[in-house]
């Protein structure tokens, strides 16, 4: 074991874990903002518009991310008419094609997570929500989607760790997140278990604190439907 | 020319791809049911090697778990092999690396799947069997497991979809993977549109096969299964 090159480093592997931070959070964050709307587009009855929205779930959560991040990153830059849009200064950074990949990868899970909690939801709120009179919207503001949400959060909160782990594939195109502080330093100094071993230490730390902050957040929005 | 000829090349890869997850799925069987029967075992210390075995690996991501291996266990072989007087350098297949990470990690998604699917199993059926005076070896092997896996095919199949997803970063160790041919086509024809989506739609391919064999499999082992109507 040879410590020296880790403390050394230790400036790196903590910038390292800010970037996989901001990652997972930028995922998270629009992933849900947009999976929710979608969600509830999912479960109306109509085909045409659950249709498209199962048919974009379907490809996003068939497929490996890391073959999504490379078609987003490498193959737009194939376009020629890609490359001349106002557009191609972002599909040109790791940074934005990163988030925007993870972002549409999450949000394609989230949908369907939430969505199967809509479905799920007991016949009997919603129809005292009726009898109350409540109108569509008002019904899904105050009734359907708190409801639904909470019960999502169990299922929600391992999406979150899977994508915790899923931001280190940001690594392979060139981003220096946790993973690529690892493979820098194992790079240098040719220290592989010194180096991948601080980085699980520093994975395995955020997915704790993850785990104990849905558990926290569980015990504050799910108590009304635990067991008493 | 349709893909440029890289057809053959592609479909190589997938056999690979398939192959690796194949054989990862099999070690990752043998461990999780390892792992939930030591999880469900009367022993302490089987209990807690499980526990810390699922923890962990639960917590670090497959990427940098197949690196560790892959480098790690690059030194750690080269090592041991100098220390038993072997003085040539000995390369890690990315092949075996793979295989063992993947493996290792959905091991320990395997135990929980498989651990939750023996507690769904009645106690009476296991009792009853040692009744009869099955030793516990016949019980396990005639009443719990065959029992066990209608429960655990949900899970088994969530993981298998998982699993097969992850095998793309095994083409990051350098293995000849779907991944990997995508990439080498995609490099000497300038066309990776092209290229990254007939990779991603052999994987949606394999995905979706899964996905009717697992349905099928579900209906058949619930022959004479009472479904409650809603």
């Amino acid at each position: 074991m040879d410590l020296s090159a880790i403390t050394e480093n230790l400036p790196l592997y903590l910038s390292g874990a800010q970037t996989t931070f901001e990652l997972l959070l930028i995922s998270l964050g629009l992933g849900l903002a947009f999976a929710i709307p979608l969600a509830v587009l999912r479960t109306l009855p109509q085909r045409w518009i659950w249709g498209p929205i199962w048919f974009y779930t379907y490809i996003f959560r068939g497929t490996p991310m890391l073959v999504q991040l490379f078609l987003v990153y490498y193959g737009l830059a194939q376009f020629e008419w890609m490359q001349q849009s106002t557009l191609w200064p972002y599909f040109s950074s790791a940074w934005f094609c990163a988030c925007l990949t993870f972002a549409l990868n999450t949000c394609a899970y989230t949908v369907e997570i939430i969505a199967g909690s809509i479905k799920a939801l007991p016949a009997g709120e919603i129809e005292a929500a009726k009898s109350l009179g409540m109108s569509r919207w008002v019904m899904l503001r105050r009734i359907v989607l708190p409801s639904a949400l909470r019960r999502a959060l169990p299922a929600y909160s391992n999406e979150a760790i899977f994508m915790l782990h899923g931001t280190s594939l940001a690594s392979i195109v060139t981003i220096m997140d946790l993973t690529g502080a690892a493979r820098q330093v194992n790079s240098t100094y040719y220290l592989p278990f010194e180096a991948f071993i601080t980085a699980a230490v520093f994975y395995f730390l955020l997915t704790l604190s993850l785990v104990g902050l849905f558990h926290l957040a569980e015990r504050r929005w799910l108590r009304p439907l635990m067991a008493r | 020319m349709f893909l440029h000829g890289f057809l053959p090349s592609l479909l190589e890869g997938a056999l690979v791809t398939l192959g690796v997850a194949l054989a990862s799925l099999a070690l990752a069987m043998v461990l999780g049911l390892a792992g939930a029967m030591a999880k469900l075992s009367r022993w302490r210390w089987a209990r807690g090697l499980a526990y810390v075995y699922t923890t962990l690996i639960r917590g670090v991501p497959d990427l940098v778990l197949m690196l560790l291996i892959f480098f790690g266990g690059q030194v750690a072989v080269n090592n041991l092999a100098l220390a038993l007087g072997h003085e040539d350098y000995i390369d890690i297949d990315p092949y075996v690396a793979g295989v063992l990470t993947i493996g290792f990690i959905f091991g320990a998604y395997l135990t929980e799947a498989f651990r939750g699917a023996f507690l769904a199993v009645p106690p009476g059926q296991r009792e009853a069997g040692l009744a009869y005076g099955m030793s516990g070896w016949q019980v396990f092997a005639r009443i719990s497991f065959p029992q066990m896996f209608r429960h655990a095919l949900p899970g088994l199949s969530n993981n298998w979809l998982v699993l097969i997803k992850s095998t793309a970063i095994v083409s990051v160790i350098g293995l000849h993977d779907l991944m990997t041919r995508g990439q080498q086509a995609a490099g000497s024809t300038k066309e990776p549109f092209v290229f990254y989506t007939a990779v991603a739609l052999i994987y949606l391919g394999f995905t979706t096969v899964s996905e009717l064999v697992f349905d099928r499999l579900q209906k058949r082992l619930s022959v004479g299964q009472r479904q409650g109507q809603l």
